[in-house]
């Protein structure tokens, strides 16, 4: 079969030891039985590893942050766009989900396409609205609140007993056992995402997570569950094992019928001891161990893709149970001639 | 031979994990103009710093939302709210296009009479009110929208000497989903106080229950609380007319709406996070529409939204005093606008612009005001272009508050300027002088 | 203001100091007075120099001089033996 050739740009290289998703991503890609790929990074910060990784990434091209505005974002996308005709784009950082995905359209009108959640999705999931989306879906959530000001913090012990969770509203969560850390971690998570936080009822029990892929209608195309194995001092997992689980599969279908969720999700469950499900987040995009799934026998980037650009795709029936990653770390060599033309250019 | 373009020398250090714009070329956005009129010319004209406002952005806005309304509803009246913006001559615009007028002071009720607004087109709204206010109103036949049960009593007790009936609303307080729930105004519907309130005021025959009033807070960047909101007083209003057989004549969303400033600690500029007057009407309508409000009893819909009216409308333009190094070699600029006169810097973080053509190259940069004042901060980091002393900025998105909160500090206050709809420039309030302060002042014989 | 020997100076602005292992952008004008100091132009002659070729008056030109080589000595990319 001849391949179907691609230029897909990919986000968050950033493979380090709190990884992005987009080297495991475009590993997927590279990967592809469809596709012929050239792989374009777009990559905030200049140390990202993915952009020094030339045999995954074709060229790689620096973006601003969604915080500098859309306009700016969008007019850089439209650049690379015009240099290298992208078919399609992969987001995979929480937080540029939102630019994206009000630029949908005005992507698409210039022929990029992309797979993600409505807006509406996004929204409704968002860490905050956990609680309504629980009751909503009919799913168990541990209790949480947001606040927005040291004031809420005293409050707290009226509805929680220590340990507690404190999120931010896009990335990190730390555990606190008294007043003191949750001020302590406010001040470092408000610092970096801003209010509100969240404080989420600590539930005691095993961390399971499913990767999986929506196609907007309903179906799940895949989706593989996995218990992490290994976790590093920053909560990611470091190694992790497919599992059998026909409850987390049969929850996460649930889900994606009821929601008709579009595009990729992780769902981070916590089954306790009297083995109930608690969803503690969903995170409206392909998670970094998404390689773990490719490997299990669910291409899901692939898919993705797949559907992005309008292919009808059915949906994998089955994944290996028993699977396992153990992620290494790897030092390249690189040169600082590389560094100055990233630097200098914006490309490499 | 033809000089070439300058500009002045600048080194960034490349910091890994840091993302640099250095390669990308970014745009740099300039605002030389205002309405058309350079900001140089304006400048040399009426000084710096200097408020203008857009007399056709006003309008242009207030219509919008008005249509955003009007299209989905009825029946649809807007009440400008005085305290966001009540320089007479702006009122005047919102009033010309239709408005009411929203008070929360006997002052402000003095100054919407005084711009021809007839009693019973104004709301009287606010925590303090006091008999006298309460007497006016209630003559004048104005809406008094009741804070609190002392106030409550307080016009029970004043009607009994008059034999005007008083129309009165309740400002209702309630979880709407959002954070934080503003409870000091008002009466809390989950509690049942505002149900409460509701009973005494229909057992009282000098009392007329005209309508129900929330304003869930500011800001409020997610229209579903409203649509929330809007139920709740639905709900209200069919209860009072199942017990008592009593129309609620309007309900009132208040404001709150949010302008497309960016708000201190967040992550995503408001410019593209910000609900469009189409959201919020839709939340809102829909929720009143959908309400168990028999459809021939709709009561008409008051919304008293201001800042998300004017805010746009507003620039304020000034000059660079200076440039400077700060002790770990950051550039701080320091330009004639302050804090005193831009009090929402206090939480927005506003865009600032260069008024002329200027370099692609930016700088870490904190801009500070001109007061010798350590609280003097208009933006603590910016990547900002390289601009000289004596080069002119201008700050979008001023027009909601910073006039009616701005305070006399340190220096005076400059003029505020109206480009009208012919591009015309008129002075609406002039800039203070010496002389203005020492006419409120007494000194005592013994220090003279 | 001698700018240390070994700092390298690429064309397009990039300069790398192998002392440290810091590296740093330039804009063109920036570039061409590092070039100037590099090749032992004394500041006056600098000045000089841009006030003729630019557009920009020699006061003006003479502050942001100033203030560059006061941000190349807070970086470290001069001799520090300067008399």
């Amino acid at each position: 079969m001849k391949k179907k050739k691609l230029t897909i740009a990919v986000t968050g290289l950033n493979n380090t030891d709190n990884p992005g998703p987009g080297v495991p991503v475009i590993r997927g890609l590279r990967e592809s039985e469809y596709f012929d790929v050239r792989v374009i990074g777009l990559a905030y910060e200049n140390l990202e590893p993915g952009i020094y990784m030339k045999d995954l990434v074709d060229k790689t091209y620096q973006i601003p942050y969604p915080s500098s505005g859309s306009e700016a974002f969008l007019d850089r996308i439209k650049y690379i766009h015009s240099k290298e005709n992208l078919d399609v784009i992969i987001p995979n950082f929480d937080a540029e989900l939102y630019s994206f995905i009000k630029a949908e359209k005005e992507l698409a009108d210039l022929g990029v396409r992309t797979f993600l959640p409505t807006l509406e999705q996004f929204d409704e999931r968002a860490k905050s609205n956990l609680p309504k989306f629980g009751e909503k879906y009919g799913i168990k959530v541990p209790f949480s609140k947001t606040i927005t000001s040291y004031a809420d913090i005293n409050n707290l012990r009226n509805n929680f007993d220590y340990p507690l969770l404190v999120k931010g509203k896009f990335y990190d969560a730390y555990l606190a056992y008294n007043p003191e850390q949750v001020i302590n971690h406010f001040n470092k998570i408000t610092a970096k995402w801003g209010v509100p936080v969240i404080i989420q009822e600590f539930i005691r029990g095993t961390e399971v997570n499913v990767v999986a892929l929506g196609d907007g209608k309903g179906n799940t195309i895949a989706a593989v569950p996995m218990r992490k194995q290994y976790i590093t001092d920053k909560g990611k997992a470091w190694g992790g094992i497919t599992i059998g689980d026909e409850n987390l599969v049969a929850l996460t279908k649930k889900l994606i019928a009821e929601t008709k969720w579009r595009g990729g999700m992780e769902l981070e469950i916590i089954k306790n001891v009297n083995n109930e499900y608690y969803l503690i987040e969903i995170n409206p995009r392909i998670p970094a161990w998404v390689y773990l799934a490719v490997g299990a026998g669910q291409n899901i980037p692939e898919a993705l893709v797949r559907l992005a650009i309008g292919e009808n795709v059915q949906p994998y029936k089955s994944y290996d149970i028993g699977k396992m990653f153990i992620r290494y770390s790897y030092d390249m060599i690189g040169d600082i001639s590389q560094f100055e033309k990233l630097s200098m250019t914006g490309e490499l | 031979m033809e000089k070439l373009r300058y500009e002045r020398p600048v080194i960034n250090k490349i910091k890994a994990g840091v993302p640099d714009k250095f390669g990308m070329n970014t745009k740099i956005k300039i605002m030389p103009e205002i309405e058309g009129i350079p900001v140089k010319d304006i400048i040399n004209k009426y000084g710096s710093p200097v408020f203008v406002l857009s007399e056709p952005k006003i309008r242009e806005t207030y219509q919008e939302a008005h249509r955003a309304f009007s299209s989905r509803y009825p029946k649809v009246q807007f009440a400008w709210s005085y305290k966001t913006n009540y320089l007479d001559a702006i009122c005047k615009i919102y009033h010309d296009e239709g408005s009411w007028a929203e008070v929360v002071s006997g002052f402000e009720y003095d100054k919407a009479l005084a711009n021809g607004v007839p009693g019973s087109k104004i709301l009287f709204n606010g925590p303090d009110k006091n008999d006298e206010d309460l007497l006016k109103a209630i003559e004048n036949s104005s809406f008094i929208h009741i804070d609190h049960f002392d106030e409550l009593y307080s016009i029970i007790r004043l009607t009994k000497n008059t034999d005007k009936k008083a129309k009165v609303a309740i400002r209702i307080n309630m979880d709407t989903g959002i954070y934080p729930q503003w409870d000091r105004f008002g009466f809390n519907y989950e509690n049942g106080e505002a149900w409460n309130a509701i009973n005494r005021i229909m057992l009282s025959e000098n009392l007329d229950l005209v309508g129900l009033h929330t304003h869930i807070g500011t800001y409020i960047m997610s229209a579903n609380a409203y649509a929330v909101a809007a139920s709740k007083l639905a709900e209200l209003a069919v209860r009072t007319n199942r017990k008592f057989n009593h129309n609620i004549k309007y309900i009132d969303m208040g404001g709150g709406f949010a302008s497309k400033n960016t708000l201190k600690g967040a992550y995503l500029p408001g410019k593209d996070t910000c609900p469009s007057f189409d959201d919020y009407a839709e939340a809102i309508t829909s929720a009143l529409i959908n309400s168990e409000i028999a459809p021939d009893n709709l009561p008409i819909l008051f919304l008293e939204t201001g800042r998300a009216l004017i805010d746009e409308a507003g620039y304020v333009l000034g000059t660079i005093l200076a440039n400077k190094r700060l002790s770990n070699a950051r550039r701080s600029t320091i330009v004639d606008i302050g804090v005193n006169m831009l009090f929402t810097s206090f939480w927005y973080e506003h865009e600032i612009y260069p008024a002329q053509e200027c370099s692609l190259q930016t700088e870490d940069t904190a801009i500070y005001g001109p007061l010798c004042m350590n609280i003097d901060i208009l933006r603590e980091a910016i990547q900002f272009p390289l601009l000289q002393k004596g080069d002119h900025v201008v700050i979008p998105r001023v027009g909601a508050y910073n006039m009616t909160q701005w305070m006399q500090f340190i220096t005076l206050r400059p003029n505020i300027l109206l480009i009208d709809r012919d591009k015309n420039i008129q002075i609406i309030r002039k800039k203070e002088t010496n002389e203005v302060f020492k006419q409120m002042e007494r000194v005592p014989d013994h220090l003279k | 203001m001698k700018i240390k020997s070994n700092i390298a100076v690429s064309d397009n602005g990039f300069v790398f100091d192998p002392n440290t292992g810091d590296s740093y952008n330039l804009n063109n004008t920036a570039a061409e007075i590092l070039q100037m100091l590099k090749s032992g132009k004394e500041e006056t002659e600098i000045i000089k120099v841009f006030a003729k070729k630019y557009d920009v008056d020699e006061t003006t030109f003479e502050q942001n001089f100033y203030d560059f080589l006061g941000m190349l000595n807070h970086y470290n990319l001069v001799e520090e033996n300067r008399g």
